[in-house]
């Protein structure tokens, strides 16, 4: 009970993380004189009140967190530092932006991002003008994180009522230590690659101003936007030039910036800016379609069948992806591997012969190098095909992996490790977790029953196989749907197994749900408000056997999950080949007319969805490898186990 | 449903001999029908009425007396039974039926009592061993009456907080059994408990003034009244009649006697007087993963009723009846059978449902109250996941 309170509490702590509308609380106002020591008087930015309480919100996600810590054990020893000081400076910064933050005192004293390296480097911005040479120690490393934490201690140190804090701190923190190590984890995925380049940013300015180069160009644009001290905008990598547009430039800038504070896991796709970044770097050659529909322009509209044969030949000279990811990538492209399991597995496996042929060029770090070529190769398969999430939730499992290598393993060793943790990743999560789906699932099908399925589940025909194959008696319902009628691949395989079918489409759904018993679902993804992500029609099919009072049993497999929370099926989704839906292959006039008039027609759209979404309450239970539960409880599986799974 | 009907009958019709119920509580229970008697084989207990609620009559039959014969009956019963027991030095089944004959002690709480005097009279000598035989004996008591949802849930639970420790590490083997020991005598403990700490929990719901509607006799549900009768709470007390075993009245007589207002309905009258009623208190026999109910026969209506009316829905139940269960409609439960008796004769080609419980889904309850808290029915399935995963 209280663990889960406490659980709960977090997210307000992160709100301080990201928002930086912050209202000043009433424990801040009631300490003037420690946000004046704090805050250096001498800096542009403290002018008003406010500037002094956006220190806080600097407080960076703790995406590094966990690296850092494993770097810093693994460095420990060409750095002069003992590792239990280093700690305790970590200790004191944690303690000291402990003491701004309103919900801090039990709970964040033990968070992660306050023990972050990272806040080092961004009080750096503040403290900067005094300190310019500690600056460059620290950019002279490679993560300067554990450093920085080391000069910030000195100012520290100033102010008595620090002092007593850090005392007192030392001991408490010292024993939560564990403790944070974990949550850091949970916490790791959030930080977003704008809040670290809006750091790297202020800390760049902070170093130039001490300099004494470039302070014109800082209190520039600290006057420009004052209320977005936080970030010290900044004009980009490419180093412009400080004229006179700078101010109108850095006002672009920001509001760039500002538009990425809100973390973002999906590229956007009616962002331009982004959109060509990505298109710099893409291997594959993709035009956009015609006539995209407007309410999904976020997603990626491209014209299909144009790639393939290009791609194909590029397989003999291609050099910064691997023949077997090209391999799969072109398969995801083409369609040949559907289903989620199989481009999963197919993916994996992928990865698995790159690790295999993977050699780390010298003077480079095998988890860094690696993890950038897993990048690569992931943004690969994104311009093949979108990732769906399980894929997504499999790569962070191999990233984590690869991050938490133990230093003192030689080369092939670590590669043996990371293929043999792929192998088992599939085997456990994968395929012996379908094994225990299909026995708890088959305990629901009774004699005389009708089972209606919709599409082509391979979970639910490993079901219906087996409940056959122990002598169950009972009747298949396969409802299809155009384009992809893939249900019919499914009924060929039942009816050859003895099974007794009925196929429809599912116009015919209303009507033939009246004969069903009970309604077996796959799912492409499950999110932690129980929703379910699906091949497009499932929210259809759960709706109507709500309505007919028919039990609807989702089977998906624990990796599945999802932490996020998704309402809608526009947000997140997938769009196929909008001629699939326009052609009819039976009719070949059909198709005929379809060319000739409506492709030039502006005003028609076609709007082929890949996924939909279907609210947890038309869901009867959840069969998943921890149990049959219902789908209030995805949170709980995620929370409980994501942990576990990474430790995997 | 229409589809279902005209095959489902006649198929029950060719190889279902129809049953007379006109028999009573005490005559040998009627030859029963292959598929049930198939599913008993391997049962001790070769009854195939359900055991819990011979004892659930028996312990009502000791509570007022005026059962004590038909308990009695009940308990002679099992001639073989006790005969079977007698020839063993020891055994779990004659330590929960000695723990059973309480009539305050709920089931599961003999069950958990006759394990923890499992591992005192254990002869093991490793750890392993005792786990084994622990297991044996959980597995003998799950078997003595499969019909039993906390029965077979009590002893999982129990299996899971005792062995579940650090005594295993300890290199003593003494000190790791009475380590063992020391957990299951804590957790009887808890069980035992329980029902105090439902009834403190639920004080808060129960205003001045209030109409409660109780559904058969629950003994939690039954502490609850009486405590806050106690606390001077002014309420009354509406009772179903609780049919076929009349549970309802006996829980009026006692509520009678406490001098709390009490109107007797029958089953019927639910929704007839449900304007009047401020919630609805039930027992459970069992609580499901999904976090809906299994309990007495008609509580589904009863929440039904009271959901349509916009009236909450309390179910108590101890945390020892949480069960890796999750039926999905009321056909989806191992049946539990007890004979009814109709007062006047029925027809011998007329159907009887004889069924004792059915289930609630959780989306008709409001609160569960158990002695982890009160909890909302989807919490169910987050404690039984916490536990057993």
């Amino acid at each position: 009970m209280d663990t889960r309170r406490g659980a709960l509490a977090v997210p307000k702590v992160r709100r301080v993380g990201f928002f930086t509308t912050i209202e000043p609380s009433p424990q801040d106002l009631t300490r003037p004189n420690r946000t004046q020591s704090d805050t250096i008087p001498s800096s542009p930015l403290s002018n008003s009140p406010s500037s002094n309480l956006i220190s806080p919100i600097l407080i960076p996600p703790s995406r590094h967190h966990s690296d850092n810590l494993t770097t810093t054990s693994r460095a420990a020893a060409p750095v002069p530092v003992p590792g239990l000081r280093r700690y305790l400076a970590h200790n004191d910064r944690s303690l000291h932006v402990g003491s701004y933050n309103p919900v801090d005192d039990s709970l964040l004293g033990t968070s992660p991002p306050s023990s972050n390296g990272e806040v080092s480097e961004d009080s750096n911005s503040l403290f900067g003008f005094q300190r310019s040479d500690s600056a460059k120690l620290s950019s002279s490393f490679p993560n300067g994180g554990f450093d920085l934490t080391m000069s910030v201690k000195a100012p520290q140190e100033l102010t008595n009522s620090k002092k007593i804090a850090q005392v007192s701190g030392k001991s408490e923190s010292v024993t939560t230590k564990s403790q944070k190590e974990k949550e850091s984890k949970s916490l790791k995925e959030k930080t977003t690659k704008a809040e670290r380049r809006a750091m790297q940013e202020a800390q760049r300015a902070a170093k130039a101003a001490a300099k004494g180069e470039g302070s014109r160009r800082a209190d520039d644009s600290g006057r420009a936007k004052p209320g977005k001290a936080t970030k010290q905008p900044q004009p980009k990598k490419e180093g412009l030039p400080a004229t006179s547009s700078v101010s109108e430039k850095t006002a672009v800038t920001v509001e760039k910036e500002r538009r990425m504070d809100v973390p973002q896991t999906q590229m956007q796709y009616d962002d331009k800016s982004r959109v060509e970044k990505a298109k710099k770097r893409a291997v594959v050659e993709q035009t956009e379609s015609k006539n995209k529909v407007e309410l999904f322009l976020h997603l990626p509209q491209y014209e299909r069948g144009n790639q393939l044969p290009k791609l194909s030949s590029d397989i003999f000279t291609l050099d910064t992806i691997h023949h077997a990811v090209y391999k799969v990538g072109l398969q995801h492209l083409a369609g040949d591997i559907s289903g989620d399991n199989a481009r999963c597995i197919a993916m994996l496996q992928a990865f698995q012969e790159a690790i295999n042929d993977y050699s780390t060029p010298p003077m480079k770090d095998l988890a860094r190098d690696l993890t950038a070529k897993i990048k690569g190769y992931v943004s690969f398969l994104i311009e093949c095909r979108p990732l769906s999430m399980s894929m997504g939730n499999a790569i962070r499992f191999l990233k984590n992996q690869i991050s938490k290598l133990p230093q003192n393993l030689s080369e092939s060793e670590a590669k043996d490790l990371l293929c043999s943790d792929i192998g088992r990743f599939i085997d456990e999560k994968i395929l012996l977790a379908d094994k225990v789906i299909v026995q708890h699932a088959v305990t629901k099908i009774r004699d005389g029953e009708v089972i209606l399925t919709y599409g082509s589940s391979c979970v639910v025909e490993m079901i219906l196989l087996y409940a056959h194959e122990i002598g169950k008696q009972f009747r298949v319902v396969i409802v299809d749907s155009r384009p992809n009628l893939e249900g019919q691949k499914l009924l060929r395989r039942l009816v050859t197994s003895g099974l007794d079918c009925t196929y429809t489409h599912i116009n015919a759904i209303s009507y033939i749900m009246r004969d069903a018993t009970r309604v077996f679902l796959g799912a492409s993804s499950i999110f932690s408000n129980g929703t379910l992500y699906s091949r497009v029609g499932t929210s259809c099919i759960a709706m109507v056997a709500n309505a007919f009072s028919v039990p609807v049993i989702v089977c998906c497999e624990a990796y599945k999950f999802h932490e996020r929370v998704l309402l809608d099926s526009i947000c997140s989704n997938e769009l196929g080949d909008p001629d699939a839906i326009a052609n009819v292959p039976l009719r070949a006039n059909a198709k005929h007319s379809k060319t000739d008039n409506n492709n030039n027609n502006k005003n028609l759209q076609y709007l082929n969805l890949m996924y939909d979404s279907t609210p947890s309450e038309y869901i009867s239970m959840i069969v998943t490898d921890y149990g049959m539960i219902p789908p209030t409880s995805i949170p709980v599986i995620v929370r409980e186990y994501r942990r576990e799974n990474l430790l995997l | 449903m229409w589809r279902r009907s005209a095959s489902f009958i006649l198929d029950k019709h060719d190889n279902n001999k129809p049953i007379s119920i006109t028999q009573s509580i005490d005559s040998p229970p009627p030859p029963e029908s292959s598929s049930m008697a198939e599913e008993t084989n391997q049962n001790p207990n070769p009854n195939p009425i359900s055991a819990y609620y011979q004892t659930r009559a028996a312990h009502h039959g000791i509570v007022t007396s005026d059962w004590l014969e038909q308990a009695q009956a009940a308990v002679r019963r099992y001639p073989d039974h006790d005969l079977m027991v007698s020839e063993r030095p020891f055994s779990v089944i004659e330590e929960f039926d000695s723990w059973r004959q309480q009539p305050d002690l709920a089931e599961a709480v003999a069950a958990i009592r006759a394990l923890a005097a499992v591992i005192r009279s254990s002869e093991a000598k490793t750890m392993m061993e005792l786990e084994i035989e622990l297991k044996k004996a959980s597995d003998t008591l799950k078997a003595w009456d499969t019909t039993s949802i906390s029965l077979t849930a009590g002893c999982d639970l129990f299996m899971r907080y005792v062995t579940r420790t650090s005594a295993l590490e300890f290199e003593d083997f003494n000190s790791a059994k009475s380590r063992v020991l020391g957990r299951a005598e804590k957790f009887g403990e808890i069980s035992c408990k329980a029902r105090k700490i439902i009834a403190m929990l639920s004080q808060d719901f129960i205003f001045d003034g209030c109409t409660i509607l109780v559904h058969g006799f629950s003994r939690v549900v039954f502490e609850i009244l009486k405590t806050a009768a106690q606390n001077k709470k002014l309420f009354r007390v509406l009772c179903t009649e609780g049919r076929p075993d009349k549970t309802g009245v006996l829980l009026a007589n006692e509520l009678a006697k406490l001098d709390v207002p009490v109107k007797l309905l029958i089953d019927s009258a639910v929704a007839y007087s449900m304007d009047e009623v401020d919630m609805v208190f039930v027992g459970a026999d069992g609580v499901v993963e999904s976090g809906g109910v299994i309990n007495m026969m008609g509580t589904y209506q009863i929440a039904l009723v009271a959901h349509s009316m916009n009236k909450p829905v309390y179910v108590a139940a101890e945390s020892y009846k949480f069960a890796r269960l999750y039926p999905l409609d009321q056909k989806d439960l191992e049946p539990a059978l007890r004979p009814i008796d109709f007062g006047v004769p029925v027809p011998p080609k007329v159907e009887v449902e004889r069924s004792a419980r059915d289930y609630t889904p959780p989306q008709y309850l409001t609160l569960l109250f158990t002695d982890l808290g009160v909890l909302t029915p989807s919490v169910v399935s987050d404690e039984l996941i916490q536990l057993y995963l």
